[in-house]
């Protein structure tokens, strides 16, 4: 048996029933690591010891009969953004290349005491700014599907390493469609929690009113473990309201689609969708439809406007949250000063940072400098807040009539390596589907519903709720797994050579 | 909207961003795409719409006022991760800005 093919709730059984040790799942992994990242470069850091020391923790647990939780002994990948204690944190960013940090994340501190088997530290975008981990410092991902191809992003890595079975489960951000984006590319699971849902202390801050955690996972059973032991309040994110956490689990696989009123956003099939992508989405809510949901055609005017409004919110608020890379605080600092130059401060800030971010990072640092600046204020940044009210107040009329939404996750299946890297414009395009749903800090899951014809590529769907809303969203999608078998598809890269 | 060469030099000035002559061409061309794609929200009637920071509705969200308890992390821990930490003096060193 290929260990490390198993979802975490596989893992999980054949761990309580002793059929395998977590050092056994763990060293599946890990040589799967060694068969497959040469070429997939899902991960910038891999802690073999570390990994196999808490495996053997873990194993000590179950032979005593007590362990921690369901993810006990499970291994897992973490985006490059998630402050791992004595383990290299970068964002995959020259400016953080040698950071360190001395303190867990709160997330990764949860997970740690859940008895997680952490394998490493995987690929993104640089500070999580892209849709296809080519601005990692590191260079990019390759798509297990096809290599030659994207595993989208910015949490490329962690959907990679997830479809390559590179790791059981793994957690990204998404700030504008980072983790829906790549599951879909990848052909995996992808939960966008609630804003505010999971603490986001000690995690790299892109877009601060934006960004969001959640897990990258085999399925939706899957996510619904991971969600229910990194979900709650955390006095160090102000974020997260006090409010309790549903059993995720609760009557997941159950039929619960009778009279389910499931909206279709018709602003979401337009002419910007591929018309294979179109007819598998639709061919995925008819599943859902004849199991008894109700499918209901309706509209969110705003989408077309939704896009515009990230990109003036989402660099503001990157170019606020990236002052903080000076060279002083963190990072090398300027290279002449190494060589011995002295520097007045304000130059030596210049030059740092001029040598330390990368180009897709300065873009957005000037165009949100540029939008916050005197005399613009008003014309971009409130204004895209203004808009951002009445995205909210589309899904609020929405949601009067419908439980949740179905949409298409991404225009197109996974482009290639380069296609879109001289057009910024044409790659922010890639985030059309998914860029609203955070400006109103709404819940979305991410599920796999088939492959292009032409080139086998996976091909996606997101459910998006209410606020607060993912236990109805993970029902419906682990339902909707119970009858198709997209999300057991792997790739012939991560068949077992 | 075209933005010009000054004005973009100006940006990067404030952004406290060393740029080269060629990079700031780059974003020249580049940010007056941007800007000119994101001028499409103009068209948008927000006459009397609030502006939205946090979507779910919490505000100044304060601790108790009380001790804080163990730190995650020793005031040493956290300096130490500046390349410009002087262990000696146990400060961070920086240019002179006078």
């Amino acid at each position: 048996m290929d260990l490390a093919r198993l979802t975490i709730h596989e893992a999980a059984e054949g761990l309580r029933s002793k059929t395998f040790s977590s050092v056994e799942l763990t060293k599946s992994v890990l040589d799967q690591i060694a068969k497959r990242d040469g070429a997939v470069r899902a991960y910038v850091h891999v802690d073999e010891e570390g990994a196999l020391a808490s495996a053997a923790r873990a194993d000590e647990r179950f032979e005593k009969g007590s362990p921690l939780s369901q993810l006990d002994g499970i291994p897992c990948g973490l985006k490059d953004v998630f402050c791992t204690k004595g383990l290299p944190t970068t964002a995959c960013s020259n400016i953080l290349r040698d950071f360190v940090p001395p303190y867990d994340a709160t997330v990764v501190g949860k997970l740690k005491d859940a008895g997680m088997v952490l394998v490493g530290k995987t690929n993104t975008d640089e500070f999580t700014c892209g849709s296809s981990t080519e601005s990692s410092c590191f260079g990019p991902s390759h798509n297990p599907w096809d290599l030659e191809r994207t595993p989208g992003g910015s949490s490329g890595g962690s959907a990679a390493a997830v479809a390559a079975d590179e790791c059981i489960y793994a957690l990204g951000t998404d700030t504008g469609g980072s983790i829906r984006q790549p599951a879909a590319y990848c052909g995996i699971t992808g939960l966008k929690v609630t804003y505010g849902r999971v603490s986001r202390f000690g995690v790299i801050s892109m877009a601060s009113s934006l960004d969001s955690i959640g897990p990258l996972t085999k399925d939706a059973r899957d996510a619904a473990i991971v969600l229910k032991a990194i979900a709650g309040h955390d006095p160090h994110d102000t974020t997260t309201p006090q409010l309790d956490i549903p059993d995720y689990l609760n009557s997941l696989g159950q039929p619960c689609l009778n009279g389910l009123k499931i909206g279709l956003p018709k602003e979401y099939f337009s002419e910007a969708l591929n018309p294979e992508v179109a007819q598998l989405v639709r061919d995925a809510a008819a599943v859902l439809e004849k199991e008894g949901a109700i499918l209901k055609e309706v509209s969110l005017p705003l989408t077309p406007s939704a896009l515009a409004v990230y990109y003036i919110i989402c660099p503001s608020e990157v170019s606020a949250n990236m002052a903080r890379y000076d060279g002083i605080r963190y990072g090398p600092g300027p290279e002449a000063v190494a060589k011995g130059a002295e520097l007045e401060l304000e130059e030596y800030y210049r030059q740092a940072r001029g040598e330390g971010f990368g180009p897709e990072m300065k873009r957005r640092i000037m165009m949100g400098t540029y939008a916050l600046s005197s005399g613009y204020y008003d014309a971009y940044y409130k204004k895209a807040q203004q808009v951002r009210t009445l995205i909210i107040q589309d899904f609020q009329r929405a949601f009067e009539e419908v439980d949740i939404l179905l949409a298409p996750t991404t225009p197109t299946p996974a482009f290639k390596l380069g296609e879109h890297t001289s057009d910024p414009v044409q790659m922010y395009l890639e985030d059309v589907f998914t860029v609203a749903i955070n400006c109103a800090g709404l819940p979305s899951l991410a599920l796999p519903c088939g492959f292009s014809s032409e080139k086998n590529l996976p091909v996606g769907f997101q459910l998006i709720g209410p606020q607060f809303g993912e236990s109805r969203l993970l029902q419906a999608g682990a339902y909707y797994q119970t009858l198709t078998q997209w999300h057991q598809m792997r790739s012939q890269i991560a068949m077992p050579s | 909207m075209k933005l010009t060469k000054e004005q973009v030099a100006h940006v990067a000035n404030l952004a406290r961003l060393g740029l080269t002559d060629e990079e700031l061409e780059r974003y020249v061309h580049e940010l007056s795409g941007i800007v000119g794609y994101v001028e499409q929200l103009e068209s948008v009637d927000t006459q009397g719409v609030a502006a939205t920071a946090q979507v779910t509705g919490l505000s100044t969200i304060l601790r108790e006022d009380a001790e804080l308890k163990k730190p995650l992390a020793e005031p040493a821990e956290l300096l130490n991760c500046s390349q410009r930490f002087d262990e000696q003096s146990g400060q961070i060193i920086v240019p002179n800005v006078f």
